[in-house]
């Protein structure tokens, strides 16, 4: 590269810095004081997005950022006045949980109200020129965004510094008991922060419209690089925030600039892990307050003789279904034991493990793309590439979960989420691989299990083996190790347990699992798509172990059945199926937070 | 023999100086008590010497070897047993189960995927729960048991790592004052007879100087003074940073 377009790659990067930052700061504003991880900030970024263009056509483009900005801020202290509010109590998943309800309902709200094209943005009026920067050309409005990145920062430090408002921001950070005790009215002092950090995500979708046309699927790719960004940057610190935007936008734009576009993926990881293992909580992060004490949760009760009873005679029932039932039903039964298998394998590490897993379904979509790149690419076995496969899914598992068992709680949740927007990413942009955004068709098992009940009867033999290991493994010694590792991580350690080599095995276990889910799934349809390991399918995953109640032994597998059953009634009729699912998540969070099972409990 | 040996261990959280030079020793089989009033900095050595914090500067001889650097586990399985001042057990399972979580890692058989968890009814567990006289409540959850109970069950949890030095932090916060003697009195029986060295810390002056063999003496990261009970109770400046302030309490 010659010297003047290392300065054009510089200057590229900076660009791209300035929104990342903003979004990222705010999610960090937000987590600071609330200790919620907002994971609907990129959705907020891409109502940001969505809002400028169509106001923009209406009251022009410098009218219409700031407008949309305020918007978003206003939406998200309605979200937080609504739905926040009543959570900040509650254990860290829930919350979790319900601001990804909140992601899902605002997806299908921008479907709704603006349609599944991407929407263009105009140029900005007064800055659609380009200027001569070291002999090459340099757009005026990438420039802009360069003075407005450090300008916002300047902004929130003076806020934060100088204002009565801004001290009680920065003391509820630091003591939320203090802030407490200063007379701080924390309900609206909360209120206000969640709409500051919205603000800033809708400012920073709204600045991108001349530069990126907004899209449904920003939301995703938004959270996923501000994750990167926080967690590399500093939960709760802003300027680290700065400086991990500009370290990441500054690697992506030196590989593009490079022509190795497909090394931006890489590039983030290899940021992070040096950054993680030098500064375990970020550049300029603080070691986290460790999870709230006692909250233990009472022991799996070791499968009763009515539940051995009533799991054998289920399995007898299945076996003996083919004999009486038609295809339909072997269909929706075939999918129902492949979902039951990966709600127990995400149970594995969200029960026994305590880690949270928001990306579960990248193990089961690498299980299926190996499944379907080994029978079509390498024109393995049927049978071959069944058993291989999910040692891809395995093994990526193995790669991400170094990463997420070296960070806790929200943090290791974030990271999960960021990783399956990767592989996703990976999938659909390796078009010559995966065949990008059409998947690949043809992907059909043996003749000999092409028949349906031969197929059921395969799913029926594979699922019912790999959730009994899972379930024996967490009666296992491993399994004891790894609820000791969740219960007291300090006196599993102090007992001589290695805390995160068990969690890493436990991990690329139920990614393994995951993975021989994914690749029967693969096989039972033909075909796969990018779907197959996108975000949707993880919240199917969370939804149906949440269902069936965390802190069970069977209720993930019951919880399966039922969601795929509905799934399978409703999604013919219901057109917005994400925002059904967000209000179900909310339903089971602010209703019934310890899932279906726990009525079930409470009444013996 | 020495079992643990401390020089000019140092530690700060910011700017506050939470152990600043300290230096003592403790041989097998003997009761080291250290006391100071909160906040002196007992629980941020015990972190230390059990490998969950990082020294700033100084060393740490575990049996005149270096273990500085060696992360808790590791040091475990050298010899080195710990209980924590709010006492951590595992919430989820039972009592037995607790203590054969213990034993197994000892034995380093917890990593076995497919076998059946089985040593919560094992003799050496049933032992070592009879040893602290939790034996009746073998098959309780933890989660249900009284605090003092929990202190005792975290004491089986570190015997049953076999360890020759044991740090206790307050082993008998919250406990009745007949209790703590009691529990005292069978921490220095298990040492005496096993030769095992015990550092503990603890705020009822009465049970340290009926069961240490030695006290060290810590006020604002410092240690101001060491000595047998009878000595330390003598020293002047002991009285004034701590028991005098005692006296004026009580
Ligand atoms: N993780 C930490 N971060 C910051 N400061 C700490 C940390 N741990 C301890 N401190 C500080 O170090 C000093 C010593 O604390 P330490 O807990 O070691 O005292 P202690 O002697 O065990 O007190 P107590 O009798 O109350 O248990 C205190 O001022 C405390 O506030
Ligand atoms: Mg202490």
């Amino acid at each position: 590269m010659s010297s003047s377009s290392v300065l054009i790659q510089f200057l590229n990067g900076l660009a791209g810095a300035s929104s990342l930052f903003m979004v990222a700061a705010g999610l960090s504003l937000i987590f600071g004081v609330t200790r919620v991880v907002n994971f609907a900030h990129g959705s907020l970024y891409m109502l940001g997005m969505y809002l400028a263009v169509w106001l923009a056509e209406r009251v022009g483009f410098w009218a219409a950022v700031p407008l949309a900005a305020v918007a978003v801020g206003v939406i998200g202290a309605l979200a937080e006045i609504s739905v926040l509010r009543r959570i900040y109590k509650a254990p860290e998943l829930l919350q979790l949980l319900a601001t990804f309800a909140l992601l899902l309902l605002i997806k299908d709200f921008a479907l709704w109200a603006w349609g599944p094209e991407d929407m263009l943005g105009p140029r900005a009026p007064g800055f659609t020129g380009a200027v001569e920067i070291a002999g090459g050309a340099f757009p005026q409005y990438d420039l802009l965004l360069i003075i407005l990145g450090p300008v916002v920062l300047g902004f929130l430090y003076l806020v934060l510094k100088k204002t009565r408002w801004g001290i009680l921001v920065r003391a509820a950070t630091e003591d939320r008991e203090m802030a407490g005790a200063l007379g701080v009215n924390q309900r609206w002092l909360f209120t206000g922060v969640f709409a500051l950090g919205a603000l800033l995500a809708g400012l920073g979708g709204a600045l991108q419209i001349p530069r990126e046309p907004a899209s449904l699927n920003i939301d995703l790719s938004v959270i996923s690089d501000a994750f990167v960004v926080v967690v590399i940057g500093g939960l709760g610190s802003i300027p680290g925030a700065f400086l991990a935007a500009l370290l990441i936008a500054e690697a992506k734009a030196f590989c593009i600039g490079l022509g190795y576009s497909q090394a931006t993926l890489v590039i983030e990881f290899v940021i992070m892990a040096a950054v993680l293992v030098v500064r375990p909580w970020g550049l300029l992060g603080r070691m986290p307050v460790l999870a709230r004490p006692g909250t233990a949760e009472p022991p799996f009760a070791r499968p009763s003789l009515r539940l051995r009873w009533t799991l054998a005679i289920v399995a007898a029932a299945l076996a003996l279904l083919p004999v009486v039932s038609g295809g339909y039903t072997l269909v929706l039964l075939t999918d129902m034991l492949i979902f039951a298998l990966f709600a127990a394998s995400l149970h594995f590490i969200m029960g026994p493990g305590g880690m949270y897993s928001f990306g579960h379904a990248a193990y089961f979509g690498l299980g299926a793309y190996a499944a379907g790149m080994l029978v079509l690419r390498e024109k393995f076995p049927m049978e071959l590439a069944l058993a291989l496969a999910p040692f891809a899914a395995g093994f990526a598992a193995l790669v991400f979960g170094w990463f997420c068992v070296r960070l806790s709680g929200v943090y290791s949740a974030m990271l999960t989420l960021a990783f399956a927007q990767i592989a996703w990413s990976a999938v659909f942009q390796w078009d010559a691989l995966t065949g990008g955004s059409n998947g690949m068709v043809g992907v059909w098992p043996a003749p000999w299990l092409s028949s349906k009940p031969a197929y059921y009867f395969l799913t029926l033999l594979v699922c019912a083996s790999g959730i009994i290991f899972l379930w024996r493994m967490i009666y296992s010694p491993f399994g004891h190790a790894l609820r000791a590792a969740r219960d007291s991580p300090l006196r599993a350690e102090a007992s001589g347990i290695d805390v995160r080599a068990t969690q890493w095995e436990a991990f690329a276990i139920a990614g393994l699992a995951a993975g021989v889910a994914g690749a029967l799934y693969a096989f039972s349809k033909g075909s796969i798509s990018p779907e197959a390991l996108g975000i949707q399918r993880s919240v199917d995953g969370l939804v149906m172990v949440m269902l069936g109640g965390i802190q069970t032994l069977s209720g993930p597998v019951w919880g399966a059945a039922l969601f795929t059953w509905l799934q399978d009634a409703a999604a013919r009729n219901v057109d917005y199926w994400r925002a059904a699912t967000g209000i179900v998540i909310l339903a089971l969070v602010l209703v019934l937070p310890r899932g279906v099972g726990s009525l079930l409990q409470a009444r013996q | 023999m020495n079992m643990l040996a401390v020089k000019g261990l140092s530690k700060s959280f910011g700017g506050v100086r939470a152990v600043e030079r300290v230096n003592f020793s403790v041989a097998a089989g003997e009761l080291l008590a250290m006391i100071g009033p909160n906040g002196a900095g007992k629980t941020t050595c015990f972190n230390l010497i059990n490998g969950q914090l990082r020294p700033d500067a100084g060393e740490i001889y575990f049996e005149d070897r270096k273990i500085q650097g060696l992360p808790p586990r590791e040091r475990c399985r050298l010899g080195l047993g710990r209980t924590f001042q709010v006492a951590a057990t595992f919430g989820s399972m039972t009592a037995s189960e607790n203590v054969a979580v213990a034993r197994l890692s000892r034995e380093r058989k917890l990593g076995s995927l497919f076998t059946s968890f089985r040593g919560s009814s094992g003799k050496e567990t049933r032992a070592l729960l009879a040893q602290v006289g939790m034996e009746s409540q073998a098959d309780r959850p933890c989660a249900e048991l009284a605090y003092g109970d929990l202190k005792r069950i975290e004491f089986a949890l570190a015997l049953a790592a076999r360890p020759r030095l044991l740090l206790m932090d307050e082993p008998t916060a919250g406990m009745a004052s007949a209790e703590r003697g009691e529990l005292m009195r069978l921490v220095a029986d298990i040492a005496r007879r096993e030769n095992i060295a015990v550092l503990f810390t603890e705020h009822d002056m009465d049970v340290v100087f009926r069961h240490a063999d030695r006290v060290i003496v810590l006020a604002d990261g410092e240690l101001i003074a060491q000595g047998t009970p009878a000595e330390v109770r003598a020293d002047a400046q002991v009285r004034r940073v701590y028991l005098g302030e005692e006296a004026a309490h009580a």
